[in-house]
Order: structure tokens, then sequence, then C-alpha cells
């Protein structure tokens, strides 16, 4: 063949760094591609039978060898067979893949959270010790992986073809996915809902290491401050300490061990207190009276931005007692300072 | 019932072009500009459509060059965006939407139940009208320097965050909007109460039923697109908060809305195109179709369920598990109706006697694309696998089998089809043949690559991509180019064929539909009296007894 060898080099390359079936690096991986080559089967095995169908009909029938057509109303039975079959194959799809949703959707309990917002145009990750990381994402093998994401601005959708997950992110309310990575290695991470300009450049790397360098990692890129800790400093700079401050006659409900509690509200609700109840009721109080209060709680809407308030939900989560809180009322008190009333410029951005 | 039937071709040598049809009737470019004959409507949005096609498949041909490379180096990002925004929007709005059943419903639907024109034939006018406001107001947002929001106009991106001509694309849709409610309006009115005496529900060809399951759609869905489109607009100008989380709204309402419309409208795009390959199989092998009752109430079904599964489109957007499992049970049901279709086509072939023109090769690139493009649409319905596949170019490729596919084939397979009615004339046979089947490979070069790099995980909508998927977007790009050849193609000849053609004479295909018993091109009136139906659709024996009957008569008066 006249293919010069230089060419065929060349085209040789480029078919080796082209893949053509993505990576399985975590545990729901093999899960999803066991599904998707169910699926392939269906699709081959329809699109051969009715071309086959289609084929041998079209050599029988055609009008040299069968120059008289002979008309045929139809038949129930062969109706029935190719309604019931597929039918079948299609409710078997269905319940695979609802079995596969729960599993991608339900994260295991031990699984560690870390916080994901996304806005045009970067990914921004917070891990619980304070770690930010934009476009990036280290996380530990062997360990279930919980992303609580939210959005600053427009749809987004976060999502690591490796580890066969994704999920939108979306304005205005957590969404969470988790993952488990088997395998060490770099990842991509893709936006994947349509976000303006640049929706092509919100893209990052997953850096998926063994636990003892993911703590390498945990300890070399400290900010110096936990996102708890940023929080108490919120809890404190915005007023929030002067009503939920756990003593018996406060204004606010004690906010120590309120996590993963149920609550009662006064419109007869009831709750499990989650990061999503606790970014609601930080931003729409009046919606989310705990039961024997009154709704005197303001809005924090527009003043504290998504990263703060992360941080007041991790602080919150966190908070076993009060005892923190009595010592910083303690020390403000005998400055005999006015609660303070929270205005924007308090918010911390980072 | 079974029989045995012979047709044969007609001699084309001595069809003569009528002296008298609806084409010569009246001249001038107002006579055009203002008839409300409907094969003349037919005709305008023919042009129409082809033009917006064409527009259309420029940005396509755009997107693929930039996509050649993993770079954005042919233009700026906002100009990609722009692209594939003004692609969609057109091949959607502006050419699918209304394309089999504006030009070849509008033109055959009257005379295949033997009625003189459509019950409005005003308001029929008045739809054409509108579609082409709404194409001129798309235009001028793509003159006064285009949008960027996608065609699905996610919100709040499209509300608070492009400062492109969100508005002036928002009336352009809002308008074509009313075009495709008023035709659906028309031809629901005409089907009821203008069928000729003897014309039965059940005597109807199915190309009937099929634009009136599609109609009902455009009724019922269309006027949900008006409402989230003025919403949209209210949100944009004042603010109102409807999608806003910020003032109590929500944004996920409108992804609801839209897609209450935006689900349906796919099945106004296929369902007329199914009823063109029913018309096409049955003439091609001389055979009634197979199950006719299961065809035309599979037609029916799918308008129905396909209302019920619009939040297939947003499993991963955080919709309640359970109504996720509710609406993915309801997308495997809507996949029924389609798998019946496509086995009563095959099944018509049995014992027919099959011959292979353009129209029937169309037909066949239909069932085997439309087969792949319903198979993969299973993929995305199916819960846990949609995960991994929304968002990518798998569902670029799904969609792509499904709606160019399947509903360019049809129209395709139907215009070649009924040619020799809209004109009186023939197109050349062999060329014709090598354009569908340059289609149909074109089309699987350029999208069966995008499955396998949707599941790899390139997103859609990406203006660069990482290098190792550019092997299979080259392969892409590649076999775009033989597809605009595909597409090319038709239009030479088509247009060569008006003047050039060879007489096609009233019946060239010896099919039983009424609108081939009367002369071609039609005249103005279509039927000279009103005819009386006796016979069902698709009825070979009638239509030889007919023959007979009027060879007969030449004999007799010659
Ligand atoms: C009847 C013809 C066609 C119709 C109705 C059609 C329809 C569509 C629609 C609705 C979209 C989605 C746009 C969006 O993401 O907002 C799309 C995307 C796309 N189409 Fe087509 N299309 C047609 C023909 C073609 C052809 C011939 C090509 C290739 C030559 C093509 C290439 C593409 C590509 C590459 C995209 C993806 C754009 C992106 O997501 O970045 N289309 N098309
Ligand atoms: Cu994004």
């Amino acid at each position: 063949m006249g293919i010069s060898p230089v060419l065929w080099q060349f085209l040789v390359n480029w078919l080796h760094s082209s893949a053509l079936f993505p990576t399985e690096a975590s545990t729901i991986a093999p899960y999803t591609d066991a599904l998707y080559f169910f699926l392939i089967g269906m699709t081959i095995f329809g699109v051969v039978l009715v071309g086959a169908l289609v084929t041998v009909f079209s050599l029988k029938y055609r009008r040299e060898k069968h120059p008289v057509a002979v008309q045929i109303e139809g038949s129930t039975l062969l109706e029935a067979t190719w309604t019931i079959i597929p039918l079948a194959i299609f409710l078997v799809t269905f319940v695979w893949g609802a079995l596969l949703y729960f599993r991608i959707y339900n994260p295991p309990a031990n699984s560690m959270n870390i916080y994901v917002v996304g806005k045009q145009w970067m990914w921004k990750a917070e891990h619980p010790g304070g770690q930010h990381e934009i476009n990036a994402l280290h996380i530990p093998i062997g360990q279930p992986v919980q992303l609580t994401m939210i959005s600053q601005d427009v749809f987004h959708s976060f999502s690591i073809p490796d580890f066969r997950v994704k999920r939108e992110v979306i304005p205005g309310r957590y969404t969470t996915v988790w993952f488990q990575a088997t395998q060490t290695g770099k990842f991509h991470i893709f936006c994947t809902q349509y976000c303006g300009t640049l929706h092509s450049g919100m893209i990052g790397e997953v850096t998926a290491m063994t636990p003892a360098d993911y703590q390498k990692w945990l300890s070399e890129s400290t900010s110096g401050m936990s996102l708890a800790q940023n929080g108490e400093r919120l809890f404190a700079s915005l007023g929030c300490i002067q009503c939920h401050s756990g003593n018996a006659a406060s204004r606010g409900p004690n906010l120590a061990g309120v996590y993963g509690s149920k609550l009662t509200l006064t419109n007869g609700q009831q709750v499990t207190v989650n990061d999503a109840y606790l970014r609601d009721a930080i931003l729409n109080p009046s919606e989310h009276v705990t039961a024997g209060f009154s709704p005197i709680m303001p809005t924090y809407q527009g003043q504290v931005s998504e990263d703060g308030l992360i941080d007041l939900v991790e602080y919150i989560k966190n908070m076993q007692s009060n005892y923190r809180v009595h010592q910083t009322l303690m020390t403000s008190d005998s400055d005999k300072a006015a609660p303070t009333t929270p205005t924007t410029g308090t918010t911390q951005e980072r | 019932m079974s029989a045995t039937t012979i047709v044969s071709l007609p001699d084309q040598a001595t069809a003569q072009m009528p002296k008298r049809s609806y084409l010569n009737n009246e001249h001038g470019l107002l006579s055009w500009l203002l008839t409300a004959d409907h094969k003349r409507i037919g005709m305008l949005y023919l042009l129409s459509i082809t033009f917006f096609f064409f527009i259309g498949g420029a940005f396509a041909g755009l997107i693929r060059l930039e996509l050649l490379t993993p770079q954005p180096d042919l233009v700026a990002s906002d100009t990609y965006n722009k692209f594939f925004t003004m692609h969609g929007i057109v091949m959607i709005f502006l050419f699918l939407v209304p394309s089999v059943p504006a030009t070849l419903g509008n033109f055959l639907l009257p005379i295949m139940i033997g009625a003189k024109d459509l019950a409005f034939p005003k308001i029929n006018l008045l739809s054409w009208y509108l579609y082409m406001a709404g194409g001129i107001f798309t235009l001028a947002s793509l003159v006064l320097g285009g949008v960027d929001t996608g065609w699905t106009f996610t919100t709040p991106l499209s509300t608070h965050y492009l400062n492109t001509h969100v508005l002036t694309t928002a009336t352009a849709i809002f308008i074509a909007g009313f075009s495709s409610i008023f035709t659906g309006l028309n031809f629901i009115v005409t089907i009821h109460r203008m069928r000729a005496p003897g014309m039965t529900w059940f005597r109807m060809p199915l190309f009937c039923w099929s634009q009136y399951a599609a109609s009902l759609l455009m009724v019922l869905g269309t006027p949900v697109l008006a409402i989230a489109i003025v919403l949209l607009a209210l949100e944009r100008l004042f603010g109102i908060g409807v999608f806003d989380p910020a003032k109590g709204g929500d944004p996920l309402l409108f992804q609801h809305l839209f897609w209450f419309y935006s689900h349906p409208a796919v099945y106004i795009m296929i369902l007329p195109g199914m009823g063109v390959i029913s018309e096409v199989i049955s003439t091609f092998t001389r055979k009634r179709v197979f199950g006719y009752t299961a065809v035309a109430f599979s037609s029916v079904a799918i308008a129905l369920f396909g209302f019920f599964v619009w939040a297939h489109h947003m499993f991963i957007m955080g919709v309640s598990n359970y109504s996720a499992l509710v609406f993915s049970l309801l997308t495997m049901l809507v996949a029924v109706p389609s798998a019946i279709k496509i086995f009563n086509w095959a099944f018509t072939m049995q014992k027919g006697s099959i011959t292979f023109e353009t129209p029937m090769l169309y037909a066949f690139g239909f069932i085997g694309l439309f087969t792949i493009g319903g198979l993969t649409g299973i993929f995305l319905g199916s819960l846990g696998m949609d995960v991994h596949l929304t968002e990518t170019y798998f569902v670029v490729a799904h969609f792509h089998f499904v709606m160019v596919g399947g509903m360019l084939m049809a129209f395709l397979a139907g215009i070649h089809f009924w040619w020799p009615k809209l004109t009186g004339r023939m197109y050349p046979e062999s060329l014709s043949k090598l354009a569908a089947v340059v289609t149909f490979i074109g089309f699987n070069l350029t999208f069966l690559p995008q499955f396998v790099v949707g599941y790899l995980g390139m997103p859609r909508r990406y203006h660069a991509y990482p290098a190792e998927y550019q092997v299979l977007n080259v392969l892409s790009t590649a076999g775009a180019t033989i597809l605009g050849v595909g597409y090319m193609l038709p239009i030479l000849y088509l247009g060569w064929s008006l003047k050039y053609g060879a007489i096609a004479g009233n019946n060239p295909w010896q099919a039983t539909g009424l609108e081939w018993q009367i002369q071609s091109p039609p005249l103005t009136e279509n039927f000279l009296e009103t005819p009386i139906i006796t016979h069902e659709a698709y009825d070979y024996e009638w239509l030889e007894e007919k023959m007979k009957l009027e060879k007969q008569e030449v004999t007799h008066v010659g």
C-alpha cells in the first residue's frame, strides 16, 4: 500500500492516545457498565431482527420473484407477541435502571462529606478541614465520598465520567452525589449543563490518592481554619449567637446536637435536620419556625455567601455543646457590645 | 381477507400535463401570497422550511468544523454558543415542527379524506404568515448579533445572565407557536367535519391518523410553551421572581414547563413522519398495512402517553426519587407503540410485491435509523443509565437518530413519493437513489461515533474538548460532510425536474390513496364532484377494478 510510513506512524499514535471506553474508576462504574452492555445487546438484537426481517422480505417478495401481492389483514397473535416481548424487555431495563439509580443517589452512612460550589465558570471544592481547591478535587480511594453541592448563579452539572456519576448543581438548593474511587489517578470533571460563555472551560480534575497520600495532602494544603471554625466566627458576627445561646430563656432554639434530629414546626410539619434544612432555615426562617418559638428571626437572604452558608452549616453540624457559645457571649457581654445587626459587608468572600 | 392483486405501472409515455391545475389557475406573486388554497399554502411552506433548513444546516456545518480540533480555535466561545443555539432553534421550531404537517399535510390531508380544502382556509394562510413572522424574528436576532441560550432557554441563565437577544428569539418562538396551534386546530376540525361521504375513521389512510395525533399534541402542548416564554420574558424584564429562588421562586419550574411542551414536541416531529412511512411502505409493497388498527391506535397512544413523560429530561435535577420512578416507567411504556409500528411495517412487506424506488429506500433508512434512535432512548429512560449519559453526546446522537435519521428521512421519502402529485413531474430515479444511499452512509458516520464519545463522557455544547476524543470527532465531521452532499443533491435534481422531469400522470405508483385518483398536479378544487368512498384504505383490489373500468372506457371512447 502506498501509505507513507510517517502518516502510518501518526495514525497509530493517534489511535493509541484516543480512548474508546472510559476507565472504570469507582465502585459504581461496573454496575453502570453491566447495564450498558445489556442495553447494547438489546439494541443489537433489535436492529439485527428488524434488519433481517426487512432483508429477507425484500429478497423473497421482490417484484421479480413475487409479482402478485397477497393481501393480509393482520394477525392478533403476532401483534400481541411484538407488544408483549418489547414491553417485557423494557420493564426489565426499568427495574435494573431504577436499582442502579438508587445505588447512585443513596450515599452510604459512613461517607465523608466535601462541599462543592459551582459558579460561572469554575468549581470550588471545600474540605471540612478548610482546604480549598479550584477546578480540582483530591479524594482518598476506598472510601465513600459525598459531595454536597450548590450553585452561586446558573444551573451547572457536576460530572465525573470515569466514576459514572453526575448531578445537576442548582442555585438555591443543595444537591448531593457520592462515589467511592477504586483506583488512584487523575480523572476529568466536566460541567455538563450549558452555563454560558465558558461552559466548556468549566472543567477540572479529580485526583484519587491512597488514604495516606490524601492525609498528607490535607495537612499540606490546610488554610489554618476549618470550615466549622469559620462558621463559628460568622455565628458570632452575624448575631446568631444572641438568640441561639442554648440558654433556657433564649429566644431561639438550642442548636447543639440539632443536626440529624427530628423537629416539629409550628405548621405541624415534621422535618429531619440536614444540610438543606439548615440552609433554608437561615435564608427563609419564617417558613421554618420550630414549634414553641415565635417567628422573630430575620432573613439572612443576600447577606451570607454560599461559602458562608456552608461554614455555618458545617459549624452547626459539628456543634455538640454550647460551651464555646457561652464563652464567646461572656467575653462580648463584658465588652457590653450591642447585638450586631448583620450587614452585607459581614460576609466573608474568599 | 386474503386475495391476490396485480398492479402494473401505467404507460408513462402517454401521460400528459393537464391544461389546468392549481399551479396555473392564477398567476402572479400576489395570487400566491393571498391564496387560500391549501395546496399553494403547502408549497409556500415547502419553500420556506427548505430555506430555514439550509440556514440550520449551515450552522451544523460550522459546529462540526469547529469540533474538528480539540482546541477552541475557529471561533470565539460566545460565537460557538450562538452557532449551536441558532442551529437548534432553527431546526426544531422552523424546520422539524412544521416539516411534514405544514407541507405534505397541508397539501394532502384534505385530498386524502375527499375534501375541497381545510376547514378554515384563511386561518391556514394566517398560519403561514405567523410562521414567516417567527422566522423573521429569528433572523433578526441572528443579524442583530445572535443569541446564546441554547434552544432550551434554561433559566436563570436566560433570564439573568445573558445580554444577547433573548427576547427577540423568545418572541420568534412565541409567534411560530401560534402557527402550529392554528395548523393543528385546522387539521382536527377538518378531519372531524369534512370527510367525504363513506370516509369513516377507519377508512382513512394512516397518514391522516398520524396528522390527527400530532395535531392534538400541537393544540394541547404549544400553549404551555407560550406560557413558559411569557413567564421567561416577565422574569427577564421585570424580575417577577417565579423562577428565582432568592425571591421564593422555583428554578425547576421552568424546566417542568419547558419540557411539558418540548417532550410532546418530539412526537409532533416524529408522528407525521410515521404517517408518511405507512403510505410509502404500503404503496411499494402493494399491500394493505399490516394491522391497520394497531398502527392507527399506536399513533394516538403515543400522543396520549407523550404528555406524561416530560420529567425524564430531569432525572439528575433532584426531582424526587419516586417521581423519577414513575416517569421512567411511563417512558418505557411510550416506547412500546413505536416498537409495534416498526414490526407492523416490517410485516407489511411479507407476501408483498416489492419494488425499491427512492421513497422506499428512504423508508428503509427511516426504519433502520429510527430503530436505533428509539432503542437508545431506552438507555436514557432507564434511570441509573441516564445519570451517566444525560447531557453528553450520547443524547445528541440519540435525538439526531430520531429527528434527522427518523423524521428527515421520512420527510424526504414523502417529498419524493408525492413529488409527482405536487408538481406533475417525476424526479430522476437513479440520482435520487444515490442521494438516499449517500445520506444513509453519511448519517451513520456522523452520529454513530457520537454514541461512543458520549459514553466516554464528552458533554454536549462544548466548544473545546480533551484531546483523547478527537478521533471520534473527526469521524463525525467527515460524516457530516458526506451528509451535506446527500442533502444538497435533492435540492439540485428536484429543482431540475420542475422543468425537465418526465410527466408523471395521475398515478405513477399505482397507489390507492384518493390523492392518486385525481390529476397531477391537482385542480384548485381538488375534486370535480365529491367522491363517495366505498372501500377501505390500501384496497388494491378496488384500485384494480377501477383501472379496468377506466381502460374499458378509454377503449370505448377511442
Ligand atoms: C434535520 C436536521 C437537524 C435537526 C433537526 C437538528 C437538531 C438539533 C438539535 C435540536 C440540537 C440541540 C441543540 C442544542 O444543544 O441546543 C442539535 C445539536 C447538534 N447538531 Fe443537529 N440537527 C440537525 C442536523 C444536523 C446535522 C446535519 C449535523 C451535522 C452535520 C448536526 C450537528 C449537530 C451538533 C454537532 C450538535 C451539538 C451541538 C452541541 O451540543 O454543541 N445537526 N441538533
Ligand atoms: Cu456550568
